[in-house]
């Protein structure tokens, strides 16, 4: 009983990171049709800059927030310097582009801070929570990590569905040419989303950071079960990313406490293929068939 | 680099045995490094003032933290040697090529070593997968294969006598580690954490030959490459199993990501762990934000001694933690001297540029002990009938003979406990080391693990001197 | 529209002799019987040039040779995977797993010869194809994309939980024995230029083929395709199938190359290198995928030296060498959006311009030959049609706009028929 309840509550608290990056893989996908590959890249990056920053004695919450602001506007300048140029042509190269990012930023971390893992803060107490005298396996930062995602995850969804500019979100990724022929400047909305999807990363990379092994290479796994919780969810859906990671965390958790955890990336792959012979779009996906 | 490639010969005898194929690569000529000449014997890679080695180790990607430190660190002893002559006037030039530890690439840049850059012996290669990729051909090209930076039971065999283990089988660690757990933690139940490769496996087998198989609660596993954060689900498994004892074959980062969900969950039992994973000054660093609040310090806080204070593990080199031991002495002053300020200013003196020292150093031994007129053949010669007298940093002797390739086959028992008090690196503070047991040597069969009574090797003069 | 019917089920047909061109008005596309000999005679110069290229250098650039022309087979398949079926893989190191482990089974117990075990290893990996090919047909490139990610993740794993593949030691391979007073590495190399070769000439051939235009067809346009009779889901499994034979051949003169097939020789970062040097050479160009593989084989060792000249700290500039490796392919992208072949060709298409003073056309540069098409990664139909009467080549220039079937038929295919 005890097992099983840390169990799914490790895989909650894991399936919220996934769904953090999902998260910003969704942001991109659907406003650009390219998967971002450097997403975890960028947030390691932005994540030492705030370690440097953590460094210099600036207290932990002013780094948090410049470093989402930082991968606010990193976000929007790879949109601007990597991706413009290669609007129109073929998502594949802008994909390319991407991996040659994430290639670039670990070689530079590496450069810079050098490859020894070290630790990094969390922002709350990593100790479990205490029920009755027995701690289970969810922290304060735990609950910082799920609070997080999901106010990040409904503020996305409040953007999109309340607000002007997330209708001309939506409207400038479903139908760019007529989006343009209305008015709509759709080349600033693609930044917006590039720069949304970078500071969503930022989060992620600082959730992650205290619970696993911070090096320049500390997000790659984590980019790959994210990439499969974005898909799990169809793509296009940031609740679809979220519910994505949540699935995606619970099943690799159930799978590696009960069955081995070298296992996990199996049962990944066989509940991505069980959910796409039902849903070929993914859980929240739209029928319409997308290409890359 | 100079072409080597149309030297006169060596090693006729290998000629007259070796199969055609031979023949045929020095026939066709060019970078196979011997063509037949009259005159004097000469080796590849070795001049009157040179000799030429090489290694394969990550210097980037995952496998790269902390790993990426040995090679730097043994090219220091290099370097120190060469600022004093050289040996018998050969000064050493050491190539480290990045194979990010993957094993196709290790296999086509120690073809390079071999065929463009003439190495006279590749020299600390790192890893298990990797080494296992390229023993073949450089047992095809004759080339020695020396002091593998890997512990798997698997280099010391006589279908590859150019192949030479270094640190302890980790068998042994296992066993000694084991028979420790059996002595001192009667009863108890025992947990299994470990990596699920020969490193992991290797090691509890030597548990499993030592602990009653009853006493064995729970076996954990990892896999290395799809190690992505803490490892909460196997923490907990053995904590629902009721594991008083965990011991553990694990990376150092590993060793942080079981023992940081532990605390979490206010499980606290007793780490034995495999000396691979269980440097402070490494491991420390990982564990050492994590028991502060993040909004009252810095990433750079204190240590942690909560979570590595207590750990059992097993040394076979002197601890960092003693400062007086004259052989931990002369490691710092060489690293100091003559390594990048990076390598020295970061790590200063830890599990990795100990052992890249240590390592270094054992070669050196060996060509010194291979005589004036090196030859592949003398410098393997000496290892198998004179490397018990080397000295080198080991607790026990160098164990190689014509049918042991291992090196160092004995460690002893340590805790590592702030009650022994602290010590500092430029990563931080960290508990320093209680010594539990006597050294202990034992094989990696079924062989008793018994109690070392032989000597200590001590430093040398030369080298003593360096530290004043 | 008639005009061309691509029926997969069928076999390859040669058109009856003495027919040298397709009849195109007679309303069936045949397999023309010239580009088989313009290949072979492509075949026999390329044979020519890599006897002489292996013989004049040393045994070291031998052993890379052979390594780009292994690495040149495994991106043949993953090239016409992606530029001419649309399909996506990250994984395709997984059927590189399936490929080098047969054949270093088949070695450990029984043994038979090198050419049957080199088929029966790209056989296997066929089949791997088919497996994974059935489920990803119904799949668009993301999702398919996120299913082969996982596939080469979750592979080495499997293959390290059974002792018969053991276990992270691996197995060993036996490389062939030379005849004669040959070096081995250089027949070592040989072997693996003959397997490229052989694989880019039935490669082309079958691109000229029905199931050719029938993975465009579906490429550009699933429904236009099925309604001009393909059977779309087994033309994508027969490509997603093809494409892993070739990582099956690849892998296994790999696991030769190195001597030894662990499950560490496979990692993702290799299925990502492969993608990347896929799109880098030229997505879905024959000529391509030299560049690709010379790429993969000598980007990093450039990269070092670049960066070792900037004289940095040991470990500063082993990672420097990774960012410069990612920033020749962030810039080449950019600056050749459709890959080095696409650069190449279109400064070969501008240099014969000058020479002739005509206007450029695609049937010019002699690149062109090997098959596959000039615009890299896969436009939608319509930006393809437009392009290709841009260019001028086509037989009949029509607007873009109409109907999708109009724009995935007929007209690519005469193109491509002249080329």
């Amino acid at each position: 009983m005890r097992l099983f309840v840390n169990v799914l509550l490790s895989g909650v608290a894991q399936g919220m990171v996934f769904a953090a990056i999902a998260l910003g893989l969704v942001l991109i996908s659907r406003a650009t049709g390219v998967i971002n590959f450097a997403q975890g890249a960028m947030a390691m990056f932005t994540t030492f800059l705030a370690y440097t920053l953590l460094e210099h004695g600036i207290g932990y919450w002013p780094a948090f927030v410049a470093t989402l602001a930082i991968g606010f506007v990193f976000g929007g300048l790879v949109e601007r310097t990597l991706m413009r140029p290669l609007q129109g042509k073929s998502p594949l190269n802008a994909v390319i582009v991407t991996i040659g990012l994430l290639v670039v930023l670990e070689g530079l971390a590496g450069s810079i801070w050098g490859n020894t893992s070290r630790g990094f803060p969390a922002a709350f107490s990593q100790q479990g929570l205490a029920i009755g005298t027995t701690r289970v396996a969810f922290s304060t930062f735990d609950v910082f990590t799920v609070g997080a995602v999901v106010v990040l995850v409904a503020a996305i969804v409040a953007l999109f569905r309340w607000t002007n500019l997330g209708l001309r979100m939506r409207a400038g990724a479903f139908a760019p040419e007529v989006a343009r022929l209305l008015g709509v400047r759709v080349g600033r909305l693609f930044t917006l989303g590039w720069a949304l999807a970078c500071a969503a990363g930022s989060l992620a990379g600082l959730l992650v950071a205290p619970v696993s092994s911070f090096s320049p290479y500390y997000m790659d796994l984590y980019l790959i079960y994210g990439f499969v919780a974005a898909v799990l969810g169809g793509l296009v859906s940031p609740v679809g990313a979220l519910v994505g990671g949540l699935v995606t965390g619970l099943a690799t958790a159930f799978v590696g406490g009960y069955l081995g955890s070298n296992l996990e990336p199996m049962a990944a792959l066989v509940l991505l293929l069980i959910v796409l012979m039902a849903r070929p779009q993914g859980l929240f996906g739209t029928a319409i068939a997308r290409r890359v | 680099m100079r072409r080597r490639g149309r030297r006169p010969v060596l090693y006729r005898s290998w000629v007259a045995v070796g199969a055609a194929s031979v023949v045929l690569l020095a026939a066709c000529g060019a970078g196979v490094g011997w063509t037949s000449g009259a005159g004097a014997a000469s080796t590849t890679g070795v001049t009157k003032s040179s000799i030429t080695i090489g290694a394969t180790v990550p210097l980037t990607g995952p496998a790269a933290p902390g790993y990426s430190e040995i090679a730097p660190a043994m090219d220091a002893v290099f370097k120190w040697v060469n600022a004093h002559g050289g040996v018998y006037g050969r000064k050493i030039k050491y190539i480290y090529l990045n194979d990010k530890y993957d094993p196709s690439t290790t296999a086509k840049l120690t073809r390079k070593l071999v065929l463009t850059d003439h190495i006279f012996a590749d020299v600390g290669s790192l890893g298990t997968p990797t080494d296992l990729a390229i023993q073949k051909y450089l047992h095809a090209e004759k080339v020695p294969h020396l002091f593998i930076e890997s512990g798997c039971n698997c280099w010391s065999t006589s279908k590859y006598p150019e192949e030479l283990g270094w640190q302890p089988p980790y068998t042994t660690d296992g066993k000694i580690l084991g028979m420790y757990i059996k002595t001192h933690f009667p009863g108890k139940k025992i947990g299994e954490l470990y990596q699920d490769t020969e490193f992991g496996k290797d090691f509890m087998k030597g548990i499993q030959m030592e602990v009653p198989a009853s006493a064995i609660v729970s076996k954990q596993s990892y896999d290395v490459t799809t190690l992505a954060g803490a490892m909460t689900t196997q923490m907990a498994a053995l904590q629902a199993a009721g594991a008083q004892v965990v011991a553990m074959a694990t990376i150092p980062a590993a060793t942080a990501l079981a023992m940081l969900p532990a605390y979490a969950i206010g499980y606290t039992p007793q780490y034995v762990v495999d000396n691979v994973g269980a440097d402070a000054p490494t491991v420390g660093p990982l564990l050492s934000s994590f028991t502060q609040l993040a909004t009252k310090t810095s990433s750079k806080a204190a240590a942690a001694p909560g979570l590595l204070n207590g750990v059992i593990t097993n040394i076979y080199m002197p601890a960092e933690s003693t400062a007086t031991n004259p052989w931990i002495k002369v490691e710092k002053a060489i690293l100091e001297k003559y390594t990048t300020t990076t390598v020295w200013k970061k790590h200063g003196l830890d599990g990795n540029t100990e052992y890249g020292v240590a390592l270094g150093y054992t070669f050196v031994q060996a060509l010194q002990a291979a005589g004036k007129n090196l030859t592949r053949t003398s410098l393997m010669h000496a290892l198998d009938t004179k490397a018990k007298s080397f000295h080198t940093p080991g607790l026990v002797p160098l164990r190689y003979s014509t049918k042991v390739h291992y090196g160092y086959m004995g460690s002893e028992v340590v805790q590592e406990t702030t009650a022994a008090g602290t010590f500092k690196t430029p990563a931080g503070t960290w508990p320093s080391t209680k010594v539990l047991s006597p050294v202990y040597t034992t094989t990696t069969g079924r062989g008793p693990v018994k109690k070392y009574t032989g000597k200590v090797p001590s430093v040398p003069k030369a080298l003593a001197k360096l530290a004043g | 529209m008639t005009s061309a019917r691509p029926d997969s089920a069928g076999p390859v047909t040669a058109s009856p002799p003495g027919t040298r061109w397709p009849a195109r008005a007679a309303g069936r596309v045949r397999l023309p019987r010239q580009p088989l000999v313009r290949n072979l005679i492509l075949l026999i110069a390329g044979a020519a040039f890599f006897y002489v290229l292996t013989t004049s250098v040393s045994t070291y650039n031998d052993f890379q040779i052979g390594e780009i022309a292994l690495y040149a087979v495994v991106l043949a398949g993953l090239s016409l995977l992606t530029g001419h079926n649309g399909q996506f893989s990250l994984g395709h190191g997984a059927f590189m797993i399936v490929g080098g482990y047969t054949l270093a089974l088949l070695q450990a117990y029984d043994p038979m010869n090198l050419a049957l075990e080199l088929v029966i290893a790209t056989a296997a990996a066929a089949v791997a194809g088919v497996v994974v090919g059935m489920p990803a047909a119904r799949l668009s490139a993301p999702y398919l994309a996120g299913v082969t990610l996982l596939l080469a993740l979750a592979l080495p794993q499997l293959a390290a939980q059974y002792g018969v593949f053991g276990g992270e030691q691996g197995l060993t391979t036996t490389p062939p024995i030379a005849p004669g007073s040959l070096n081995s590495q250089q027949w070592l190399a040989w072997i693996e230029i003959l397997c490229a070769l052989l694989v880019v000439l039935v490669l082309s051939n079958l691109l000229r083929s029905r199931f050719g235009r029938a993975f465009r067809a579906v490429r550009d346009d699933e429904v236009a395709a099925a309604l001009s009779g393909i059977h779309v889901a087994r033309t994508k499994v027969l490509a997603f199938s093809i494409s892993a034979a070739c990582a099956g051949l690849g892998g296994a003169l790999l696991a030769l190359s190195v001597g030894v097939v662990n499950t560490g020789e496979f990692p993702l970062s290799l299925s990502i290198a492969l993608l990347a040097a896929m799109v880098l050479g030229g997505a879905g160009s024959l000529i391509g995928i030299w560049w690709g593989a010379v790429a993969l084989v000598y980007m990093s060792t450039w990269a070092t030296s670049l960066s070792k000249q900037l004289a940095l700290g040991t470990s500063a500039s082993a990672y420097l060498s990774d960012a410069i490796f990612g920033a020749v392919l962030i810039v080449a992208m950019l600056a050749a959006p459709t890959g080095i072949q696409g650069g190449v060709r279109w400064v070969l298409r501008r240099l014969w311009a000058l020479v002739i003073g005509g206007p450029p056309t695609a049937r010019a540069p002699g690149a062109q030959a090997a098959g596959g098409r000039a615009a890299g990664a896969r436009a939608s139909g319509r930006e393809v049609a437009a392009a290709s009467a841009n260019a001028g080549s086509a037989g009949p220039a029509f607007a873009d706009g109409s109907p999708t079937m109009q724009s995935t038929g007929p007209s690519r295919h005469t193109e491509e028929d002249r080329a």
